[in-house]
């Protein structure tokens, strides 16, 4: 096998790994960011996206290469050299793609710690959100799913339903239920996810967040959302003719805004009581990350 | 090393008594070539059903608004277009049709181990098809899509759902029948003196493929006559108010559903090792890697199948541990792609329609491991879990991948099939036309997906209506590009070139018989081809009647 020499395969290789990192750090193919997840999951993204990219163009590439350097001219005729194989040439294409795959494997698994994947499934302890004999329920943990064990105080637990074909949103504290899902910016949540019929899946793009919701199994999600605005909640698993419909959107307000859209909703005997607790959380609750 | 048994098996069977000509096609022949090109017809006119079912969602996702057609037809129409393709047109076409056609003569035998059960392998697709097509008349077909998950398989209407699982359960027996006969073929009826290792590459992705049937396939049958009890006889294994788990159905059809994307793609990537050699002219590199590498795929392949099942609350080392596995798939896979790159390498590359689609077959597949290594990722699958773009990378692995193999596969083996040539220009034309319509149909397809378009929807945010639109366009480029291709088979099956017996000057066995071949394979003994791709080794081993060159042997430097 003819390897061009040393020094050109060096600044193609060097090329290429440049012109990589600049399109990983440069296109950006993902909807904002608005979750403490969200920005941990681009950091991903970036990597993933520039190996990728290296890896694409330096194969295709070389493809492109030798079907131009390599074909067949008018006229020409016999084969090409007799080789069968290169020992350490296939040695290093083993190699290297086994560390590349390594590496992304464990640099992904500590993105996914760092989004609090790694917290073993939970059973139920959160008051409030369950009666006291299903204390031991076990509950199936989405992402962040041990948010709640991990001595997160404040978080907010709402309990979501899925049907076909909508989401309800149901505030234990304030037993308020709403179809739009309101969270205020900086305060964790934790959902706990139960389905009517079929399976659902619970998903908003801007969190880079997704969490199946299946019948006679109630799952568990934390997040917390970072940026104010409106985002749509989407269903991802097919769920029935009206699947494309099931959508819903989540209200990340201020923590102002969303107290008064919690007191103006929440039962009367509750709303005074919750509202004033709320308001000393959000104030010293320091941003959960 | 195993010795044949009955190398000749065929000359034992009692005479034909079977039509000759055109009309064998249509009959329960038993030779393995008719059987082949009789699941090649078959499941060619499945896809274009199948790509018909195509058209018709590209045609309802041209809008945001569900305005095409009601949204029960367009689930069911999404179900019947996942079940036609996989069942009816890849796994039939790249593992029966090119397996039955090439595997004994790879093997140096006349006929497969069990030709009768060859030909109910085969005779069980058309029923099973035209059982799967006429629920969609009957009641209304199933509307859960193919991987068919309860409770929404349970709750959709019966008819349509149960004779979904007949025709897939009848689709599953004949390729657990084609799966056995391979494995007897290659391992007992190898000509006397052939070595395993010396066998052509396609025999050794078959092996592998065909293990992979036999394991897993069994599963996915059991699996669906479980949820057939649940939807006839209401009983709970996967309905969750009879006390049912939805979450042990997805692992038992996963195991089977993540191998058999390995059933669609590992024989394609054994024909692209067939084809590659030949028309680059030179040895294909690395062939005790590329063995090596199919058996790694296959052991790896049966034990990644929870990475469809990130986001349905599988604990957290599941996870980890499903993550590693699938992502170091791409190890052997990634030596198959460097090996056929050092194939092309230094050869003489004839740049015809083989070539084309086997090199598209590289782009597309490359782009389609990428985002698969992306998608094994835990923390990135659980945001694109279930969105465009799964559906990106799945038509990256299966269209880009397998249907680009069958199309190459087609160009290169039509000489021997039919003893005519295929027409080049409009090879390059269907090549161009699909490539281009591909890309454009899927490119676009993982910026939906990552911005937040589930799949499976007939409805869809309007932000998106531009990007669908041109998906659509490039899959009307798609069946445009069908168009040339057809005429193609059509009228050079009768106005073709004739091709002679060994147009490309192959080495592999059965471009050492006459093109068609004799009812059984070889007039005489079968050759024993010791290597199958020592291209440019030595002057005697070229064909060289029609050559004249002066730099015939020189290197290819």
């Amino acid at each position: 096998m003819q390897i061009p020499s040393a020094i050109i395969t060096l600044v193609i290789g060097m090329v290429l790994v440049l012109g990589g990192m600049w399109i990983g750090q440069n296109i950006n193919l993902l909807p904002i960011d608005a979750s403490v997840n969200a920005p941990i999951y681009d950091e991903l993204f970036q990597v993933l996206f520039t190996i990728g990219a290296i890896l694409f163009i330096g194969i295709i590439g070389l493809l492109v290469f030798s079907l131009v350097r390599f074909r067949r001219r008018p006229g020409q005729l016999g084969d090409g050299i007799a080789i069968e194989g290169n020992l350490p040439l296939e040695i290093f294409w083993t190699a290297v793609p086994a560390v590349v795959v390594l590496f992304v494997g464990l640099y992904s698994y500590d993105i996914y710690d760092r989004m609090g994947g790694m917290v073993p499934l939970a059973h139920d302890h959160s008051a409030g959100m369950t009666e006291a004999g299903m204390a031991e329920e076990r509950i199936w943990g989405g992402i962040s799913s041990g948010t709640v064990d991990a001595g997160v105080v404040d978080a907010l637990p709402i309990e979501v339903t899925a049907m076909q074909f909508a989401f309800l949103f149901h505030y234990p504290d304030g037993d308020i239920t709403a179809g739009e899902l309101h969270v205020p910016a900086g305060r964790p949540v934790t959902l706990r996810l139960e389905a009517k019929d079929v399976i659902h899946a619970f998903w908003v793009p801007e969190f880079r967040l997704k969490q199946d919701v299946i019948p006679g199994q109630p799952t568990q999600l934390s997040f917390t959302p970072t940026r104010p605005g409106r985002y749509p909640i989407v269903c991802a698993e097919l769920c029935g003719p009206y699947h494309g419909g099931m959508r819903s959107t989540v209200v990340v307000d201020e923590p102002d805004a969303w107290d008064a859209w919690f007191s103006s909703n929440a039962k009367p005997d509750l709303a005074t009581e919750m509202a004033t607790s709320e308001t000393a959380n959000a104030e010293t609750a320091p941003t959960n990350t | 090393m195993t010795v044949a048994l009955h190398p000749d098996t065929g000359t034992e069977r009692s005479p034909r008594l079977q039509p000759t000509g055109w009309l064998r096609y249509f009959s329960f022949s038993v030779d393995h070539k008719v059987i082949g090109l009789q699941y090649l017809v078959c499941g060619f006119l499945f896809y274009l059903i199948g790509g018909a079912l195509a058209g018709a969602i590209r045609t309802e996702l041209a809008s945001p608004v569900a305005d095409f057609m009601a949204r029960d037809v367009y689930n069911q129409v999404l179900t019947l277009h996942g079940t036609v393709m996989i069942f009816l047109w890849i796994v039939p076409v790249v593992n029966g049709a090119f397996g039955n056609y090439l595997i004994p003569f790879y093997v140096g035998a006349r006929d497969m181990a069990f030709p009768r059960l060859n030909a109910v392998a085969f005779w069980l697709i058309p029923p099973a098809g035209l059982l799967l097509i006429s629920s969609y008349f009957i009641t209304g077909a199933a509307q859960s899509g193919w991987t068919a998950y309860p409770p929404l398989s349970i709750t959709t209407p019966a008819t349509g759902q149960i004779i979904w699982i007949l025709s897939v359960l009848l689709l599953g027996g004949s390729s657990i029948f084609g799966g056995i006969n391979f494995i007897a073929t290659i391992l007992k009826l190898r000509r006397p003196g052939l070595k395993l290792m010396q066998l052509p590459m396609y025999c050794w992705a078959m092996l592998g493929t065909s293990l992979l049937v036999v394991l897993s396939t069994p599963v996915l049958a059991g699996t669906l006559v479980l949820l057939s009890f649940d939807i006839v006889a209401h009983t709970g294994f996967f309905n969750p108010t009879l006390g049912g788990n939805v979450v042990v159905y997805q692992h038992l059809f996963w195991f089977y559903s993540h191998p058999a994307v390995y059933i669609m793609v590992l024989p394609a990537f054994g024909l692209v090792s067939e084809i590659l050699p030949i028309h680059a002219r030179k040895p294909l590199f690395g062939y005790t890697t590329m063995v090596y590498s199919i058996m790694a795929i296959v052991v790896l392949g049966l034990i990644v199948w929870a990475h469809h099942m990130f986001t349905s609350g599988t604990p957290p080392w599941m996870r980890l541990f499903f993550t590693i596995a699938t992502a170091f798939i791409a190890v052997p896979t990634g030596i198959k792609f460097f090996n056929w790159l050092a194939t092309l390498w230094g050869g003489r590359i004839s740049l015809n329609s083989a070539v084309l689609f086997s090199c598209g077959f590289i782009v597309n597949f490359v782009l389609g491991g990428i985002t698969g290594v992306a998608l094994a990722q835990v923390p990135f699958d659980i945001h694109v879990h279930d969105t465009y773009f799964v559906v990106a990378h799945f038509h990256y692995i299966v269209f880009g991948g397998s249907v680009f193999v069958i199309f190459a596969s087609i160009y290169h083996w039509y000489p021997k099939f039919t003893g005519r040539m295929l027409n080049e220009d409009l090879g390059r034309l269907h090549f161009a036309l699909t490539f281009i319509g591909f890309n454009l149909c899927f490119g676009p397809q993982h910026w939906l997906g990552l911005n937040g378009m589930p799949r499976r929807v007939a409805e869809y945010d309007p932000q998106f209506a531009l990007i669908n639109q041109i998906s659509s366009v490039g899959a009307l480029l798609m069946a445009i590009s069908t168009l040339p291709f057809l005429w193609n088979v059509v009228h050079s099956a009768f106005k073709g070139q004739p091709a002679g017996d060994n147009p490309w000057n192959a080495l592999t066995p059965e471009w050492l018989t006459s093109s068609p071949p004799p009812v059984e394979n070889w007039i005489g003994e079968a050759p024993l081809v010791e290597e199958p791709y020592c291209y440019g080794v030595s002057p005697d081993q070229f064909d060289l009647a029609a050559t004249s060159g002066s730099d015939l042997w020189s290197s290819g430097k």
